[in-house]
């Protein structure tokens, strides 16, 4: 299989031919895009209450997480150390404000907790803390460190004999870390196919156009050449991913990536694209042209 | 000492089914090896990427295992040095980070696999314990204790044989600093290989008619004050000795801990001073760099001749 580009709407590329259950389609599709506009809103809330945090790349990978939290993954909200569930580990820590506005969301906590973002002392750290917060699996921050750990999680369940599932959701600035390029390399050799790895592809990190460094075919190459298959889908399309997490979940032997191509501040119009967005954070006015796109259709 | 560390391994692999034993392509020298051979399919074998093995440890242990992560000290300390920090000491994870070859015991590699920083550098972290036991006995109890201890630890282990200083009645205990020999005119502080230099110095200013009291320090991290305090208070004269860095090393953690306690003393820290090593057999690099039994007794002996105003500024050596 080679990785292919599957983001103009076209179907998902990649992808073997036996699609999963799609029944109630357009339910679960709307009920998914309802949550991830909800939590698109709350995660600028929470970044302008702190006046800190990343809004661009939370909301390009919101879409992802929502998906994964509330469709893909095996998880107890209510009980989050439970042994068997499934794990995800957010590379891109920086995107605290998605993964806590997912994890209320989906009942982790109660949403007055969200307050709380960047406060000190406080249980939401900027960065994930594992022993801070309900629901993350792994701390996180520095980047380039959680397709390892994610590793070492999956070979943990192989080594237990358990059959939980492990996602490694990082940043396309990311990939530049080496680290990645070690982890990959001992996945594949491993064949750890129970880690799936899902690049946030939205094109820009802090100071550049991420394709400047590496461009996503070459990162496509890439990553086949570590001995993974790949497939390049819309981040933002819930069909794309269902899909693309389906196939990922299907290997048994070699590991499975998918890079999902999103838009960096997805979701309002004037963070669409401006690269300002990265480290910006929404002043009232602007939040609340936010909420009117977001939510205007619902309140 | 890397013999000790393999069947010390094995050891542990036979009390506790969720040891697991990473490796970073150096088993062969630093005796992981036996592990890989009784317990094949509890054996990582990571390649030469310390990064990705110590967050691979990490992720083992978040889910259950007590991973032990063996390479060279340098290595781990420094190439590694960020995973430690975040994923194993921030995150709390229960990983247990090896140092082999560690100090001046790796020798004839020369500076680049030398690691004179490590005690330093895996003290400054939260959360990580730093243990350099003394000899082979010591080991195999540190890493005993470790099977149990909660929370990140680091242990360095030298290459070479050590003489044994330890008997079966000897019980290591996280902190807890040991008093090898009573003396009144000068304490000597020794921690991991350096420790059997320090007992030999004692014989030798013994034959000079000086009495030196000796500690054994293997936990640097925590570190107690009691015995320290007790033996240099007697003295107020104290040398401590380490094939480390003289910066951020035993030497360091023992001013830290008489300067909190108030005790006047008259402290040389001998270690490497503020310089990276070279290529030469370890007891020959403890001549060159003033870390041999002999080199220790002079000091101890210009040390005690010195009364009160004579010494002042740095101790040259």
């Amino acid at each position: 299989m080679t990785a292919r580009e599957g983001v103009s709407g076209r179907a998902v590329v990649g992808v073997e031919p036996e699609s999963p259950d799609t029944t109630a389609t357009t339910e679960w599709k709307q009920a998914l895009s309802d949550i991830a506009r909800e939590v698109r809103y709350r995660a600028l809330e929470m970044i302008h209450w702190a006046g800190a945090g990343h809004p661009g790349g939370s909301l390009s990978v919101i879409d992802i997480l929502v998906h994964l939290y509330f469709r893909a993954m095996n998880v107890r909200p209510e009980t989050p150390q439970w042994d068997a569930r499934d794990r995800l580990i957010l590379g891109k820590g920086h995107a605290t404000a998605a993964l806590y506005a997912v994890l209320s969301r989906r009942g982790y906590m109660h949403d007055h907790v969200l307050h709380q973002y960047g406060e000190v002392r406080g249980p939401l750290q900027c960065h994930p803390d594992m022993h801070k917060t309900p629901g993350v699996d792994f701390s996180t921050g520095s980047l380039g460190q959680a397709l390892s750990v994610a590793a070492g999680m999956t070979l943990a369940g192989c080594l237990r004999a358990a059959r939980f599932h492990v996602y490694a959701v990082l940043g396309d600035g990311e990939m530049q870390e080496g680290q990645v390029w070690e982890a990959m390399r001992f996945t594949a050799e491993r064949s750890l196919s129970r880690l799936i790895c899902i690049v946030d592809y939205n094109g820009y990190q802090q100071s550049r156009a991420t394709p400047e460094a590496l461009p996503l075919e070459r990162l496509a190459k890439q990553v086949e050449a570590f001995g993974w298959e790949v497939a390049v889908i819309n981040g933002h399309n819930f069909e794309e991913l269902e899909e693309g997490i389906a196939w990922a979940r299907r290997t048994k032997d070699q590991p499975r990536c998918i890079i999902a191509r999103t838009v960096k501040g997805k979701g309002v119009s004037f963070m669409e694209g401006d690269l300002s967005w990265h480290v910006r954070h929404p002043t009232h006015a602007e939040l609340m042209v936010a909420r009117q796109e977001l939510l205007g259709q619902r309140h | 000492m890397r013999e000790a560390f393999g069947r010390a391994l094995v050891a542990l692999g036979e009390q506790n089914e969720r040891v697991i034993v990473l490796d970073g392509d150096v088993c062969g020298s630093t005796k992981a090896v036996y592990f890989k051979e009784r317990f094949p399919n509890r054996f990582v074998q990571a390649g030469i990427a310390e990064q990705n093995m110590v967050g691979v440890a990490a992720g083992l242990a978040a889910t259950g295992l007590l991973p032990y992560v063996t390479t060279f000290a340098v290595f781990a300390t420094k190439r590694a040095c960020e995973q430690i920090s975040v994923a194993v000491a921030h995150a709390n994870t229960n990983v247990r980070i090896c140092g082999g070859y560690s100090g001046l015991s790796s020798g004839k590699a020369g500076a680049t696999h030398q690691a004179i920083e490590d005690i330093a550098i895996m003290r400054a972290m939260p959360n990580m314990a730093v243990f350099a036991p003394g000899d082979d006995a010591e080991l195999a109890q540190v890493m005993e204790a470790s099977l149990t201890f909660p929370g990140p630890l680091y242990v360095r282990v030298g290459r070479n044989e050590v003489p044994a200083i330890f008997d079966r009645c000897h019980r290591f205990r996280p902190g807890e600093v040991y008093c090898l020999r009573q003396g009144g005119d000068v304490a000597l502080i020794g921690t991991g290989g350096s420790t059997f230099v320090v007992l030999e110095a004692a014989e030798l200013l013994a034959a000079e008619g000086i009495d030196a009291a000796v500690l054994h320090a293997p936990s640097l991290k925590p570190l107690e004050a009691e015995e320290i305090v007790a033996a240099v208070s007697a003295t107020e004269r104290v040398i401590t000795v380490e094939d480390h860095n003289v910066i951020g090393g035993l030497g360091d953690a023992v001013a830290s801990v008489l300067a909190q306690a108030h005790v006047h003393a008259r402290l040389v820290k001998l270690g490497m001073q503020d310089t990276f090593g070279e290529s030469g057999l370890e007891h020959e690099l403890r001549e060159v760099y003033g870390l041999s039994p002999r080199a220790v007794a002079r000091v101890g002996a210009a040390l005690c001749a010195a009364r009160g105003a004579g010494m002042t500024g740095a101790w040259q050596i």
